[in-house]
């Protein structure tokens, strides 16, 4: 469902090209829950990015749903679905329920399934108390299950999270993840999220991609990721070992500053 | 057929948008009619002394001063207006550009219905006042709907390769007041274009300013030929939506999206 076959993408930064992300190899077959690990400015983001066209790579290829995201981003975009856990797509001045009608319009989903599509959501997002609200006076857990309603009313066969839990409570973040884990196991949509939330991946992901320094450092089960540091307890451990031995190892891929031809700082 | 229903939703959430900010569109309209009494005034002094100054008698001098008062909302002329710009600066841009639908298409409807609000909460007001006040020339011109309505279209092609712009320098602020200066300037929006000297009137009248206040103006006092001042409105808005066209597409291959 999605394949990289050695994708690259470089930034110029002062006129010096600053690697995000290197080589990177990997395929998710469909069904699957992947969760996308590593520390900031590793290259998570800049590959969701080339995933799903909003950046051109520099190298190498990617192939999502079997289109190409960079020459075929209009077709892609109908058959995945893009969430931002710091961006929204809704429109800020309007009630949610009519930036969903134009989500339908963009995407041509016809009336009754749409309407079939978001009374499902609504019933499972309990999306119903505020479908009339404003979404400026939206809290963020809210806003979220928005954001996450609209990424899927076309009903995409995958669907791409970048940190979708991030800023959320206790109860909202518990919220999002079984939503997730029923829309995998019920509807087979097969999952790709970037996380710092390593609940999201213990709960969530069968499979671990660990990138750092925009390379692919791990590939495996939770388990097998675990089994790295056998001396750690907790999974936050063995994650902060591997994170702070690749630092030792090498040097981090610079940090750019947001004013210099700005890409992913927190990935 | 159904793309045609997105834009037409699209032109309907701009307008409902700025309506939902009542008191601002008010307090806009207040101020442009409180503005165009006192620039009323100016001007009448100044043809009182110089009768016929550039070609306009009294009353085309202060029925013009009005109208382009009426126009500073649907116009934009201080500039900004597209909701896009912010999106920019914040990186939510990223998802503009996920969707299946060209940026600029979509963000002119929106801003056809920005304008169609304004024209109803910030034009009426003024005009009427103004017409209340003092004596104003009447519509002359037919054709003055279609040059407002272009008038609308310059503006956002304008705007929208401005805001744009913020794709490549991080920050968009230096543009935006660069802009509306020139705007203020040259659209005929402080003085009436025929009063610039020389070489400094060609230019004027022949920019993309004058045909957002200018041009529409003389249209419905009737002072230019008609055909001629729309198809040089008619030209600007083509020349600048391309252009908008093209700069979003290397925006495309350029662009970074900003912050995580």
């Amino acid at each position: 469902m999605i394949e990289t076959i050695s994708l690259g993408r470089d930034f110029k930064v002062r006129g010096t090209l600053v690697p995000a992300v290197r080589d990177l190899t990997f395929r998710v077959e469909a069904g699957e829950f992947v969760g996308c690990l590593g520390p900031n400015g590793a290259g998570k983001s800049t590959t969701i990015k080339m995933l799903t066209g909003i950046l051109t790579p520099s190298y190498g290829r990617a192939l999502v749903a079997g289109l190409d995201p960079s020459k075929q981003r209009k077709a892609l975009a109908r058959r995945i679905g893009v969430v931002f856990g710091q961006r929204t797509t809704l429109w800020w001045d309007l009630p949610l329920r009519d930036s969903f009608e134009l989500v339908r319009h963009l995407y041509k989903v016809d009336r009754d399934r749409f309407g079939k599509r978001l009374a499902e959501l609504t019933e499972v997002l309990e999306l119903s108390p505020f479908l009339r609200t404003p979404v400026r006076q939206l809290s963020l857990g809210q806003r979220m299950r928005g954001d996450i309603t609209a990424a899927l009313l076309h009903d995409p066969e995958v669907l791409v999270l970048d940190e979708p839990t991030i800023g959320l409570d206790v109860v909202a973040k518990a919220e999002v993840r079984s939503f997730l884990a029923r829309l995998n196991a019920e509807r087979g949509t097969t999952v790709l999220l970037t996380t710092h939330d390593l609940g999201d991946v213990e709960r969530l992901c069968r499979r671990v991609l660990l990138i750092d320094h925009g390379r692919l450092a791990f590939d495996g089960s939770v388990a097998e990721l675990r089994a790295l540091v056998p001396d750690q307890e907790s999974i936050e451990d063995v994650v902060a070992h591997l994170y702070l031995s690749s630092t030792r190892a090498a040097p981090r891929t610079p940090r750019r500053t947001p004013d210099a031809d700005p890409p992913t700082v927190t990935a | 057929m159904t793309a045609f229903v997105l834009y037409l939703r699209l032109f309907q959430y701009g307008f409902r948008r700025h309506s939902t900010y009542l008191a601002a569109a008010l307090a806009g309209a207040f101020t442009n009619t409180v503005f165009g009494i006192l620039r009323a005034y100016v001007l009448i002094a100044l043809w009182e002394a110089r009768p016929g100054l550039a070609g306009y008698t009294l009353t085309q001098a202060v029925t013009f001063c009005f109208l382009t008062q009426a126009f500073i909302g649907p116009m934009q002329v201080f500039g900004r207006g597209l909701s896009f710009g912010d999106r920019i600066r914040s990186g939510d841009i990223a998802f503009d550009l996920v969707r299946p639908a060209p940026l600029l298409l979509w963000s002119l409807s929106e801003d056809l219905g920005r304008a169609a609000y304004l024209a109803f909460a910030r034009s009426l007001p003024p005009t009427l006042i103004g017409a209340a006040l003092f004596t104003m020339a009447g519509p002359v011109s037919p054709w003055f709907l279609p040059s407002f309505l272009l008038g609308i279209v310059v503006s956002f092609g304008w705007r929208y390769l401005v805001t744009l712009t913020s794709c490549w320098t991080s920050d968009d602020r230096g543009m935006h007041t660069l802009s509306a200066l020139l705007t203020m300037f040259f659209s005929g929006m402080v003085l009436p274009l025929g009063l610039f000297p020389g070489w400094l009137r060609t230019v004027a009248e022949a920019s993309p300013f004058a045909a957002m206040v200018q041009v529409p103006a003389d249209m419905w006092l009737g002072t230019q030929p008609p055909l001629q001042a729309l198809a040089f409105q008619l030209f600007w808005a083509i020349a600048l939506l391309c252009l908008g066209a093209l700069l979003t597409a290397a925006a495309r291959r350029k662009v970074v999206v900003q912050g995580g």
